[in-house]
């Protein structure tokens, strides 16, 4: 057993009335690809959401050792969490550098700062070349590698991604994934959301099925591929 | 059957109550004076709730129309009419005054047609400050200095009478398929255009039936107070009728007519503090709006203003909200 | 010819001041997406600040606009903190009306603390230049210079520092800034700070021109450069610029041919032409529209 970067216990998130989020407790530990799948609306991007402080929920969250509750969102940030939400959240508005820039709000080591910039540069070369641009004029997949740039930049040592490869061709999804697998084996811990069920069990080192609100299934990706009912249910074969 | 019944035997006791208390006095002329004022507002709060709450737009220059309603019916009562025949076709004058009115909330619909949200607004507020410089430069009706010469025709039967009015339109209004047309556009107005919803003129009736009343408020409004000039249809009485409708609670009847009356009877209830009247009256506002953001209603209505066959969905209102959410 | 120069520099002043006031609502507005129309009213409240520290304590100009800009930045920040913030989560409408609620106590407390107009006493020597028939006066030139200076020191804010960055990043969509580990709502007061201290600006510098000064006078020039901040195009800092100057041209110029009491009814018809020309304003661009 590993040491346990994040775990929760009985979180819920309800929206008004409706529950989101029905006590669902995991966890990641440090090293690890882990995966939420599931269909639409089966709690993934609350259980996200709950982790970085976006939205109240009930439970506890920890996130390396500490618990989370009544931590605001941006310093969750500062403690090494990096969320790349659902839609990549880029501002359009603001060149890829000034993306790059947002992003380091939170840290005070400047001279490492400066080192980090050339670091995702020579992740992401497109971006390098287009660090002038207004961010909105990026294609979708250098918007996704802004988006986890950016989440790099935050010094995360944690990664949230939520659905990566949507509206990614699937060639550039592919690209996206090895380059998730390549920041893993650098030392990130990645936490990551898809709907795309067969390319994020391949890359996860373990995986949770989500069903309306609550863990079903889980086990390491592997045994999740052989399982007759995910196959049927996520993998559609 | 009971449940038609109630609203029936209020409105005829109303009506009995609002003949009896000027006949015999049952109340000082300073109460009756408040009780007409807490209707002229409920037909104010009323009809722009139609546009702000039910449509989801944000007009700002409601007094706008009811200047216009005031000064079309105080020249015909006063101008062209005896001073005994005024008496009697004072409706007419009222109604006048709400067409012309209308008119105005027509021309003003068409820019709705294009912009939306805070340009409306602007388009609402400027048309407020036009008629108004308009209505300071016409030496007939008396300029800047206003215009005088009304009799007191607004009692309290009169604007009890116009007030159900305003709450039987409104409120079949909006449970006619033009007003279901009305609360498509508040949720979705591309959606509702793909429906095949004529946005057009849903928005240009709803523009005209809420100038139209706005108008009726301003002719009764006029031939109460006797004297009216440009200066009380500014943007500050604007303000007041927005503060009525949000604090009542938007896409609600009932809301409506509780914020005028919560309105009117607090600024007056207040009256003794004076100066500091008018610093309390916000602070209240502003404490309740923290408390309650939705307003006292809070987008319920009371029962009595659904029409029987609407009684399953009659909270139609709460999805309603979610556009302001962004 | 030279009458025209002379309005044209009157409206330069004119529309300085409206510019920065415009500038306030533009930004809280780019943030928030809230009109704060308290806004006029925390002009007006510039206009008092600098009537007291003139009056009563007989500061020179520079330590007066100084306190004007910083006591109404104080003002909006204890405002945005205390009336509106609770309502961010809230319906948009109830956060207008919470506004509209604290411009009516502004007003009425300055009026219940100083019942009748108020004059503050010149305090820069009025000394004039005349170049072939154009008179220019000492403080039209510090009004519009200073004016600048503001928007300059502003556009450098917003364009070329971190704060300035998460503001636009703000604008752009709000809920993803926490995650970029920004705190929000410090950048959101330090915008209203800014924001207020600008109409305190505009509100002492008004004071300055037009030296009678009342607490209901927040109210139509609020509104007026409200109006000038969407012919703009709200939410747009250049635009707030140029519609304060093309609002101040108009009535300066109207008043300056026709009839004083055309000049409401002109320029607001022309506002009203232009909007109708340009529905999102003259810098604005309308966000597609997610169907």
């Amino acid at each position: 057993m590993g040491n346990r970067i994040i775990e929760t216990d009985n979180l819920t998130v309800s929206y008004g009335s409706i529950a989101a989020v029905k006590v669902i407790s995991f966890h990641v530990e440090q090293g690890e690809i882990v995966a939420l799948i599931g269909a639409n609306g089966a709690g993934k991007t609350s259980t996200l959401r709950a982790l970085s402080g976006m939205t109240t929920y009930g439970g506890r969250v920890s996130f390396m050792g500490r618990d989370l509750r009544g931590v605001a969102a941006h310093k969750i940030v500062g403690m090494g969490m990096a969320h790349v939400p659902e839609g990549r959240g880029i501002f359009g508005n603001l060149t890829v550098l000034e993306n790059l820039k947002l992003a380091t709000w939170q840290r005070r080591d400047k001279k490492e700062v400066a080192a980090d910039y050339d670091r995702i540069f020579n992740i992401f070369p497109r971006l390098k070349e287009r660090r002038q641009q207004s961010a909105g004029t990026l294609s979708g997949g250098e918007q996704q590698m802004l988006a986890v740039g950016r989440a790099l930049m935050s010094k995360g040592t944690m990664l949230l991604l939520d659905e990566p490869s949507m509206g990614l061709s699937p060639l550039l999804a592919q690209e996206i994934f090895s380059m998730l697998a390549e920041l893993n084996r650098a030392g990130t811990t990645i936490l990551l959301v898809e709907q795309n069920a067969n390319m994020a069990l391949r890359l996860a080192d373990r995986c949770y099925v989500l069903e309306t609100g609550i863990i079903v299934l889980e086990g390491t990706g592997k045994e999740l591929i052989g399982n007759p009912q995910v196959k049927e249910a996520y993998l559609g074969t | 059957m009971k449940a038609r019944l109630w609203p029936i035997i209020l409105i005829a006791a109303g009506f009995i109550l609002s003949f009896a208390i000027p006949y015999f006095g049952l109340l000082d002329l300073y109460v009756q004076m408040i009780l007409i004022y807490i209707c002229i507002n409920i037909i104010l709060a009323l009809s722009l709730n139609l546009i702000n709450g039910y449509m989801g737009e944000f007009s700002v220059g409601h007094a706008g129309f009811m200047s216009a309603g005031a000064y079309i019916s105080a020249i015909i009562t006063v101008k062209c009419l005896s001073s005994a025949s005024a008496a009697w076709l004072f409706p007419f004058a009222v109604i006048a005054g709400g067409v012309g009115a209308a008119l105005l909330g027509l021309i003003v619909a068409i820019p709705s047609f294009r912009t939306r949200g805070d340009y409306l607004a602007i388009v609402t507020l400027a048309f407020n400050m036009i008629i108004k410089s308009v209505l300071e430069n016409i030496d007939a009706v008396g300029g800047a200095r206003g215009f005088l010469g009304m009799d007191k025709l607004t009692t309290l039967p009169v604007a009890f009478f116009w007030t159900l009015i305003t709450i039987w339109v409104i409120r079949n209004f909006i449970y006619s398929n033009y007003g279901r047309g009305v609360l498509s556009i508040r949720e979705d107005e591309i959606a509702s255009d793909l429906m095949s919803v004529n946005t057009k003129q849903v928005k240009l009736l709803a523009f005209v039936i809420s100038s139209f009343f706005a108008g009726v408020a301003g002719g009764l409004f006029a031939h109460l107070l006797q004297f009216i000039n440009p200066r009380m249809f500014d943007i500050i009485k604007s303000t007041d009728i927005l503060i009525m409708v949000y604090l009542g609670g938007i896409g609600s009847i009932a809301g409506s007519i509780l914020g005028a009356t919560v309105y009117t009877l607090l600024l007056e209830i207040l009256r003794p503090l004076e100066i500091w009247r008018m610093v309390i009256m916000p602070l209240i506002l502003i404490f309740l709006m923290l408390f309650r953001p939705r307003g006292i209603m809070g987008l319920k209505e009371l029962t009595w203003f659904v029409p029987v066959l609407d009684r399953i969905n009659s909270n139609r209102g709460v999805k309603g909200i979610r556009k302001w959410f962004s | 010819m030279t009458y025209f120069l002379q309005q044209g520099l009157n409206a330069l002043q004119l529309g300085s001041i409206y510019a920065l006031i415009a500038l306030g609502y533009t930004m809280v507005y780019g943030i928030l997406s809230m009109i704060n129309f308290a806004h006029g009213d925390f002009f007006m409240v510039g206009a008092f600040i600098c009537f007291v520290v003139v009056t009563f304590m007989g500061l020179p100009f520079v330590p007066a606009m100084i306190l004007s800009i910083i006591g109404v930045s104080l003002l909006g920040v204890i405002v945005e903190r205390a009336a509106y913030k609770p309502l961010r989560q809230a319906p948009r409408v109830s956060a207008i009306i919470t506004a509209l609620g604290v411009g009516i106590f502004l007003e009425n407390f300055t009026l219940a603390l100083s019942p009748y107009p108020k004059h503050i006493p010149a305090i820069i020597e009025n000394t004039s230049w005349t170049f072939g028939g154009l008179t220019i006066s000492s403080l039209q030139v510090i009004i519009i210079l200073l004016s600048l200076a503001l928007m300059t020191v502003l556009h450098f804010i917003v364009q070329h520092t971190r704060v300035g960055m998460a503001m636009r990043a703000i604008s752009w969509d709000k809920n993803v800034v926490p995650l970029m580990g920004v705190p929000v709502n410090n950048v959101i007061s330090i915008t209203f700070a800014i924001g207020s201290g600008l109409g305190g600006a505009a509100g002492m510098m008004y004071g300055m021109a037009y030296p009678i000064i009342d607490p209901y006078m927040g109210i139509i020039v609020g509104w007026k450069a409200f109006i000038a901040a969407v012919v703009g195009g709200i939410g747009n800092i250049r635009g707030a610029v140029i519609g304060g100057y093309i609002l101040g041209a108009t009535e300066i110029m109207v008043a300056a041919f026709f009839p004083s009491t055309y000049r409401d009814f002109t320029a607001f018809s022309l506002l009203l032409i232009l909007l109708i020309v340009r529905p999102y304003g003259i810098m604005g661009k309308p966000r597609p529209q997610k169907v």
